[in-house]
């Protein structure tokens, strides 16, 4: 019998594989599609799934995968398809063996990223198929198909998310005795005029990767997950993904074309729609992608000045868009009682490791370039340690561009383990070849943090639970030839104080490994509990400058201008770095 | 039924993420159509949270339009007025009776709300109100603070409390259900409505 469950759609696209008959799946973490691969884990009988180092490297699994015969599954934030794009491009010429299914998670409005950026454009630039599911039902049906299709086309399939749908739960109707799907691998037969492209063998496989392309545009016209949907013809709205949703509340009786394979384009049945309709209106999230190719078809679209192609979609935005084109709804005034709130911005956790590096490093005055993670926070006020965030990895290579460029001064990288194995190690290596002179620190709190703490190859275990060799740090930038390498207790400040400087200073480049657990993944949270004595308390405020959210204003000096500071039990877990600020001894551990 | 709006707000560690889901859970049992919907990432850190749950006949969007929540449950007092905007007209509104300091006020960089129990007061009159924190601690886990926002929820929702029950059965680990229950049946009782 059919059995339902309420699923997001990174949970639907696991069950999906799992029923697909996927065997092999790799992945880097990263928000909102990091659940995908921890929920293909429940299903780690049937699927050989890993954290991968990087999203280059998983999809270069999944690729290996794909070419032996298996359906393979790789899942990416959409920065991460950025990585991953290179063996993408070419494994497009030489075409899936098995099925090869890509999920690139977007975050339109950046909830948890650097920037918002359309996959479909990439998606389309590397003739992949495209499919846009508009909620967990349509994620878990979508990564069925695409297995198939990528047989079918020999395409890679993608399936795009967004923040919206990734975590988003629906119910979800799995099918009937759900399990594990039985596929048979696909022979590998040897052949280097498919899996080698060197240029006489890439140019023929180009004009194959041209024909796909036409095959998957007749495939689109004719699936079932593209459909138009009757209604009022005055006006005619092509939509895709999650914002078929809003359409459907906002533009509830108008004819709609609802896609859900986006690449290619459904060119017959886009025309179709529009000689069937007055008016043909494109609402799309993000880019304007299909409009651009609805437009390049010779079909005109309205014109609108409700700005649509930029941030998350929501049915107020369609709703002032309605009151544009059609003036017959009204928005309705919202009441808004935040006028002067205080802000409640994410902070370093209570005793994080990170937080003496950086307020060390803002002792020192040096100018760090920084990177993706947690530690991103300590840009922020108090600590206002970090200079520069681009990308993962970009910390030391934007360090030693400074120095290159001539700039003076106490220059530091820092980055987190996590970061450092998934792009970080390139660019050290690139500092010693070259001469660099500047510092890389490397927070190695064994855990990729920001995600939700997921293993990585220093953590000593995998996305399982298996033990793994755990990689040093240290050793490796050894290896490499660095000849100054030091690691510090990430909870000693006067220590760190003093390596910090040493290695700023140095005339040579070196590396220096904080190391200290995160207090969450070690379940160190309520490790301890320390008290400020108030009659000892000067109010010198010297602990505040660390930024912790334990450590509140307490009762004000006896001149009256400053605050004592107190600390919140609750909150406080023990690290001892305020103590250690304290020049009074007002600080000790009760706990 | 008319699709009703629950949108859930507090401060990031707080459960609002698990009674959110045991919210949906039970929608669905209860053969109801239902979407949940939460932005989680960088809210982990003590940041504020949300998370809106609609369920009925069919629902569409996820997202829930400002203004249209049919009931706002905040987890602390603060956030309450921070998502004023999220509450319909004629909506209902429970507000967990806690204070989390903010860092940026705990630090001095922004200044405290003075007048919050009067700007409560004026914007929800009709509140309820419940001290989910010491009624947690009754039943012996402040941890549980979550389920007894649950409980007194459960009181604005059209579910009976089975079908809740059933729902955080397949939700919560077995040796945490009992106290996880008593802390709900707690909640339950402590509102009238």
């Amino acid at each position: 019998m059919s059995q339902k469950v309420l699923l997001s759609a990174n949970e639907a696209v696991a069950w999906a594989a799992c029923k697909a008959g996927c065997t092999v799946a790799s992945a880097y973490p990263g928000t909102p599609s990091t659940e995908i691969l921890e929920n293909v884990a429940k299903f780690k009988d049937a699927i050989n799934c890993e954290w991968a180092v990087n999203e280059k490297v998983a999809m270069e699994v999944a690729i290996g995968a794909s070419i032996a015969g298996a359906r393979a599954l790789t899942a990416m934030k959409h920065v991460g398809l950025n990585v991953a794009m290179d063996p993408l491009m070419t494994y497009t010429y030489v075409g899936a063996n098995g099925g090869l299914v890509v999920i690139s998670a977007d975050d339109p409005g950046m909830h948890s990223s650097q920037n918002e950026q359309d996959s479909r454009n990439l998606v389309k630039f590397a003739r992949a198929a495209l499919f846009e599911p508009a909620d967990s039902q349509e994620a878990f049906d979508m990564v069925i198909a695409a297995f198939e299709i990528s047989e079918k086309y020999q395409v890679p399939a993608f399936i795009r998310l967004t923040t919206r749908t990734s975590h988003t739960s629906t119910v979800v109707d799995v099918g009937d005795d759900f399990g594990p799907g039985k596929v048979e691998r696909k022979p590998y037969v040897k052949e280097i005029k498919r899996y080698i492209p060197v240029p006489m063998f890439a140019r023929p496989q180009r004009l194959k990767a041209q024909d796909r392309t036409a095959a998957l545009r007749a495939f689109a016209n004719e699936t079932p997950f593209n459909r138009i949907e009757a209604g009022d013809r005055r006006l005619g709205i092509i939509t895709a993904s999650v914002t078929y949703q809003y359409v459907k509340e906002v533009f509830p009786e108008f004819a709609v074309l609802k896609l859900g394979f986006t690449n290619s384009l459904p060119a017959e049945l886009v025309k179709k729609f529009a000689a069937s309709v007055d008016r043909v209106l494109v609402i799309e999230e993000l880019d304007p992608f299909m409009e651009d190719q609805v437009r390049a078809l010779g079909i005109p679209v309205v014109e609108h000045a409700t700005e649509l192609n930029m941030l998350e979609m929501n049915p107020a935005r369609l709703m002032a868009l309605r009151k544009e084109l059609l003036g017959d709804v009204d928005v309705p005034e919202v009441r808004r009682a935040d006028a002067g709130l205080p802000t409640r911005p994410p902070v370093l956790c209570a005793g994080c490791s990170h937080r003496g590096v950086f307020y060390t490093l803002a002792k020192l005055g040096a100018t760090v370039t920084g990177d993706i993670g947690c530690y991103t926070l300590g840009a922020f006020p108090p600590l206002n340690a970090m200079d520069t965030t681009i990308c993962m990895g970009a910390s030391i290579g934007n360090a030693f561009g400074m120095e290159k460029a001539g700039m003076k001064g106490r220059l530091c990288a820092v980055l987190g383990d996590s970061t450092f194995f998934h792009s970080g190690m390139t660019g050290l290596l690139n500092v010693l070849y070259n001469g660099g002179k500047i510092t890389t620190v490397v927070l190695d709190n064994r855990i990729t943090g920001m995600t939700g703490h997921q293993q990585n190859p220093g953590s000593g275990k995998t996305l399982c639970g298996e033990p793994a060799p755990v990689t040093d740090i240290g050793e490796v930038a050894k290896a490499m030839g660095f000849k100054r390498v030091v690691r510090v207790d990430a909870y000693d400040l006067a220590t760190l104080e003093r390596v910090l400087k040493e290695e700023l200073d140095a005339d040579e480049p070196s590396v220096v490994i904080a190391g200290g657990p995160c207090r969450i993944a070690a379940k160190l949270m309520n490790a301890g509990t320390y008290e400020v004595d108030a009659a000892k308390c000067k109010a010198c405020g010297a602990c505040f400058k660390l930024g912790c959210p334990a450590i509140e204003r307490g009762e004000m000096s006896a001149d009256g201008k400053r605050f004592k500071s107190h600390i919140d039990p609750v909150q406080c877990s023990g690290c001892d770095l305020c103590r250690q600020t304290c020049k009074f001894d007002a600080i000790k551990k009760i706990r | 039924m008319k699709t009703m709006n629950v949108s859930l707000v507090g401060v990031g560690g707080q459960g609002i993420l698990l009674t959110s889901d045991i919210l949906a859970k039970t929608a669905a049992l209860a053969g109801l159509d239902v979407k949940k919907s939460e932005i989680h990432g960088m809210a982990q850190r003590g940041g504020s949270v949300i998370s809106q749950v609609r369920f009925g006949e069919k629902v569409y969007s996820p997202i829930i339009r400002d203004g249209a929540s049919d009931l706002l449950v905040s987890f602390e007092r603060l956030e309450a007025l921070r998502w004023r905007h999220l509450l319909a007209p004629n909506g209902r509104v429970l507000i967990n009776d806690i204070n989390m300091t903010p860092i940026t006020v705990s630090s001095g960089q922004q200044p405290a709300v003075t007048d919050l129990d009067a700007r409560l007061k004026n914007e929800y009159p009709g509140a309820l109100y419940i001290d989910a924190m010491s009624l947690a601690k009754s039943v012996g886990n402040t941890r549980a603070m979550n389920m007894v926002v649950a409980g007194a929820l459960s009181k604005l929702t059209p579910f009976s409390v089975e079908v809740w029950e059933q729902a955080m059965r397949e939700r919560i680990p077995v040796k945490l259900i009992d106290m996880n229950i008593k802390a709900f049946e707690t909640g339950r009782a402590a509102v009238n409505y």
